[in-house]
């Protein structure tokens, strides 16, 4: 390795990249812009995750422009007409049996796709956040309590007690959304502890302390940015899993009502005629199947390049 | 503690330009050693050298244990005339720990945690010779018992995580010579242990190599226990050889770095101030 | 004469015996605390959800069409007057005694439903682990020491499709082409009406009650319906346990003790089967024993596809006719399958592990 003390630091002006990727960031916003690019670096050369990345984004550019990318109504059929149609130049993925368009159907249901997974992260996320470093920070009794519960939720299959949580609840999207966020937020919770307690050893953390911050303090401001990194890497990873338990949960006619398109749904109705018309159970499925993979292929991508240590 | 050895007309062991290159981080190849040379009959030979120095490498090149992505060459690496770069799979094999030993450096971590000591002795045993599994205990058991453990029937059931570090290195020592090997390789072996505990682990090995007239490769960070222990000392930096001296012509090397070395070594009742260091020249890498 | 410093002697036969029952009633109890804080949680999850979530719940256990009568009885028997730690605490002792109530859709106690329902599920999961543990482990073996090859890909592939897919659409799928399009298998349920009313059930285990009686045909047909839905969950723990396998392997491959045993001379395939396998088997059985209750929670939506009268099917017919006592039967039984799964796989890890199993030596 060149040694460059010896260089003139007056060089005239370096380049973005250089400037990302030096080895004395001289400011903390350098910093951590220059770990965002490195961790970025590392990310774009892998090149399935980008795949993943691109499907993610066009999940959600499908789900904002539905209305103008879907070629049919997806609430509107004709039985007469269109009832249980074969895949066409027409209709590329084939009409149900009520006569609406799949493909149009799938469309706008990359929108309820999209809201629970939002919706999900939006709740469990920060539940599993808070709970794991406030039982890592404050250890003791309150640890202890607060991982039996953890422990409790992780002890039951997590589809099976969403299922429960939703016959309680009632059938619908909204309950479909909690019951699947109640049960999922224990393994952010895991790994928020795991962290914090890492974390709660540092000379930092002991300097924060001597200077006075209260506990909350501490929580809120340096130790949760910490450990959000690794959350959202899990979380990414665990998109899979929870589109897979909502579809499953439409599939039992738990979720999303009819008429909603919800992918689940769709085939547990195609399901009725998929011995002689299998069309209309097949792109549903496709569909679950195209956007659980590219949020795996995503957040494996993250976690390479976020923690290069897990990477095999 | 050492012996003057004749070196016998045919060397054991040749090795001539050996080299070991491993990829790096940016697609190229990193040399780990970089053309190391020497002979070595029925003495033993010193190779002392800092981390990164390529001296573990060595010896493991010469047993075919380099990782897989590594690459290994020499105009010349032969074993009593054994072709050990081109010979089979299966003789290379048959080599290890038969004929070639090595003793690697923890016994934490290079005994098997799941089988119990004695076990894992008679697996050496069996791999190179046919014995009745009685006959094989028999012998499992005299080898723990020359290497100073007095109680070779208990020893012989435990688990490795059950001894203390030094057992455990003399049963690795009994398990790596229960075959009768020619030549043994001792990778740091007393690099682990408490300092006590050296002594005893070194008066052991040195028992065993000298009753059976092996040839001995000793791997070590430690100039001061080398010289102690060898005839010949080779000095590594860097991936190559940088002097090579006989044990007793250590004070009179002339490389800079070996003199470094020795300028570093402590002395009682000398006052130094500020303590030696080793001032590196870009040089000696080249 | 030995002039060594002295060794440590280890602990005497009789005393290492008494410590080791000591060590492991001190582990044991720990263990039975953990589990019985884990069930009790258990429970009061499926109590919060029972009696507390529904507005009303003698409505969610009877239904909004049951007679007066029966909506009386049932308000008694729940005892809702009552404060709730005393309604908890009368929900608690029913359910140790195995009684989850009564079934709205049945009429019979949810306990005899289940334990009808029951064997169906253990065949299939059973049967599922098998193929499962039986393909991936050697598989897993295989990516592992040929890393990059064919095998490994194909692990890593497998693993991301079993991760992505959903598993009742993959059902269908198979079903779509393997029953109605190639004939290879039997179509839904667990045996051809022909043979159902004439087979004496014993153990509820098809394929046991089949060969035992001798009818190989009987035995043909229910195996022809068995293999589709238990390749299917099979496939799903063969992903996972294949790559764990593989993630555990790699990691024992790189340890010093196998470039020890290869110093000594020993085979490859000792190397790898004796002595990594076997200390990769002390996590990976863990994980097989949790897979197994990731294949109880597959036969929920699997047992709909193939109309397999099992604990999922049971379950999810209960859900969509809101015959509460059931749901939460069946749920607590799954939850505390899970429970003893997790204490198995603490247990295998246990005895599997010597250094687990030592006594720590005496301060």
């Amino acid at each position: 390795m060149t040694d460059n003390s010896a260089r003139n630091d007056a060089v005239p002006r370096e380049s973005l990249h250089e400037w990302l990727m030096s080895d004395r960031p001289r400011s903390r916003r350098q910093a951590s812009f220059g770990r965002a690019y490195g961790a970025w670096r590392t990310f774009s050369r892998n090149r399935l995750a980008i795949l993943g990345l691109l499907i993610v984004i066009g999940l959600v550019l499908t789900a904002v422009f539905a209305n103008v990318l879907a070629p049919y109504s997806p609430y509107i059929g004709d039985l007469r007409t269109t009832r249980l149609l074969p895949p066409s130049a027409a209709h590329w993925f084939g009409t149900d049996d009520q006569g609406r368009d799949i493909l149009s159907r799938i469309i706008f249901g990359s929108r309820i796709t999209l809201f629970v997974v939002i919706l999900v992260a939006i709740l469990a996320a920060p539940i599993g956040l808070a709970v794991g470093t406030v039982a890592g920070y404050a250890g003791g009794l309150l640890d202890a309590a607060l991982m039996r519960i953890t422990d409790i939720f992780l002890a039951f299959p997590r589809l099976i007690l969403a299922l429960a949580f939703v016959a309680a609840l009632g059938p619908g999207i909204e309950n479909a959304v909690l019951a699947i966020a109640i049960t999922s937020w224990p393994p952010y919770a895991r790994i928020a502890r795991a962290e914090t307690l890492t974390i709660r050893r540092t000379d930092y953390i002991a300097a924060v302390q001597l200077i006075g911050a209260s506990p909350w303090r501490i929580v809120w401001r340096h130790i949760m940015p910490l450990c959000l990194s690794s959350v959202i890497v899990r979380v990414t990873l665990d998109m899979a899993g929870i589109i897979l338990t909502a579809a499953g949960l439409g599939f039992l006619g738990l979720g999303a009502q009819p008429p909603m398109p919800e992918w689940g749904a769709m085939i547990a109705n195609g399901r009725l005629y998929v011995l002689d018309h299998w069309w209309v159970a097949a792109a549903p499925g496709a569909a679950i199947f195209v956007v659980s993979l590219a949020f795996n292929l995503l957040g494996d991508g993250m976690r390479d390049a976020l923690d290069p240590k897990a990477a095999k | 503690m050492s012996l003057e050895a004749s070196p016998s007309p045919a060397p054991m062991l040749v090795v001539d330009d050996l080299r070991v290159s491993f990829p790096n981080r940016d697609g190229g190849r990193t040399e780990a050693v970089r053309g190391v040379s020497f002979t070595l009959g029925r003495e033993r030979l010193g190779i002392v050298g800092e981390s990164g120095s390529g001296k573990t490498q060595t010896g493991r090149a010469i047993l075919g244990l380099t990782a897989p992505e590594g690459r290994v060459s020499a105009r010349r690496l032969a074993f009593n005339d054994v072709d050990l770069l081109h010979c089979t799979p299966r003789q290379r094999r048959e080599l290890r720990g038969g004929r070639i030993a090595m003793v690697l450096q923890d016994p934490k971590f290079s005994l098997n945690p799941v089988m119990c000591i004695g076990d894992q002795i008679v697996e050496t045993l069996r791999a190179h010779t046919r014995l009745a599994a009685r006959e094989a205990r028999a012998r499992a058991i005299a080898a723990l018992r020359s290497v100073q453990i007095d109680n070779p029937e208990r020893v012989y059931k435990l688990y490795p995580h059950e001894v203390s570090g030094g057992m455990g290195q003399r049963a690795m020592i009994a398990m790596m010579l229960i075959a009768n090997p020619d030549l043994l390789i001792a990778d740091e072996p007393t690099s682990a242990l408490d300092v006590t505990v050296q002594l005893q682990v070194l008066a052991v090995l040195d028992a065993l190599v000298v009753r059976r007239g092996m040839g001995l490769i000793f791997v070590s960070h430690d100039l001061r226990l080398v010289s102690s222990f060898c005839d010949r000392i080779l000095v590594m930096y860097a991936g190559r050889v940088v002097e090579e001296v006989s044990a007793r012509g250590l004070a009179e090397a002339r490389h800079p770095y070996t003199r470094g070395l020795l300028n570093c070594l402590p002395k009682l009742g000398a006052n130094r101030h500020p303590l030696p260091t080793l001032d590196r020249r870009p040089e000696w890498a080249l | 004469m030995d002039p060594g410093p002295p060794q440590r002697d280890p602990i005497p036969a009789d005393v290492r015996g008494d410590l080791r029952l000591l060590r492991a009633s001190n582990v044991l109890g720990r263990f039975l605390v953990v589990i019985l804080l884990t069930y009790v949680g258990l429970l009061a999850v499926t109590f919060f959800i029972g009696r507390v979530i529904p507005i009303d719940p003698v409505l969610a256990i009877v239904g909004d069409r049951a007679p007066e009568h029966v909506v009386a009885r049932v308000r008694e028997e729940l005892g809702l007057n009552k404060p709730l730690w005393e309604q908890f605490y009368i929900y608690v002792s029913k359910v140790l005694q195995g009684d989850f109530g009564t079934s709205v859709l049945t009429s019979n106690p949810v306990m005899q439903d289940i334990r009808r329902a029951f064997p169906a599920t253990f065949e299939l999961a059973t049967l599922g682990i098998v193929i499962g543990a039986g393909i991936g482990v050697p598989l897993g073996v295989w990516a592992a020491v040929r890393r990059g090859g064919v095998v490994d890909q194909v692990v890593r592939v497998m693993g991301l499709i079993g991760y992505s897919i959903p598993i009742f659409w993959l059902g269908l799928m198979a079903l779509v082409v393997f029953y109605a399009r190639l004939g290879w298998v039997a179509g839904p349920g667990r045996i051809d009406v022909v043979y159902e009313y004439t087979l004496v059930s014993v153990t509820g285990l098809l394929l046991l009650d089949t060969a035992r009686a001798g009818e190989w045909q009987a035995f043909a047909n229910a195996m022809s319906h068995l293999i589709l839905p238990a390749s299917l969950l099979g496939y799903f723990s063969l992903a996972y346990i294949s790559r764990m396998t593989r993630s555990f392997m790699l990691n024992e491959l790189a340890q010093e003790y196998v470039v020890a045993a290869r110093a000594k001379g020993l085979s490859e395939t000792r190397i790898i089967w004796r002595h990594a396998l076997r200390n990769a088997m002390v996590p990976l059985v863990t994980v097989i024993a949790l897979s197994y209750g990731g294949l109880l929670e597959g036969s929920v939506l699997t047992e709909t596809v193939f109309a397999w009268p099992g604990l999922g099917l049971y379950l999810t017919n209960s859900l969509q006719n809101a015959d509460m006592n059931a749901v939460l039967g069946a749920t607590i039984v799954v939850g505390s399958i899970f429970i003893g799964l997790n204490l198995l796989a603490d247990l295998l890890y246990q005895t599997l592990d010597p250094r687990t199993r030592a006594i720590k030596r005496a301060r």
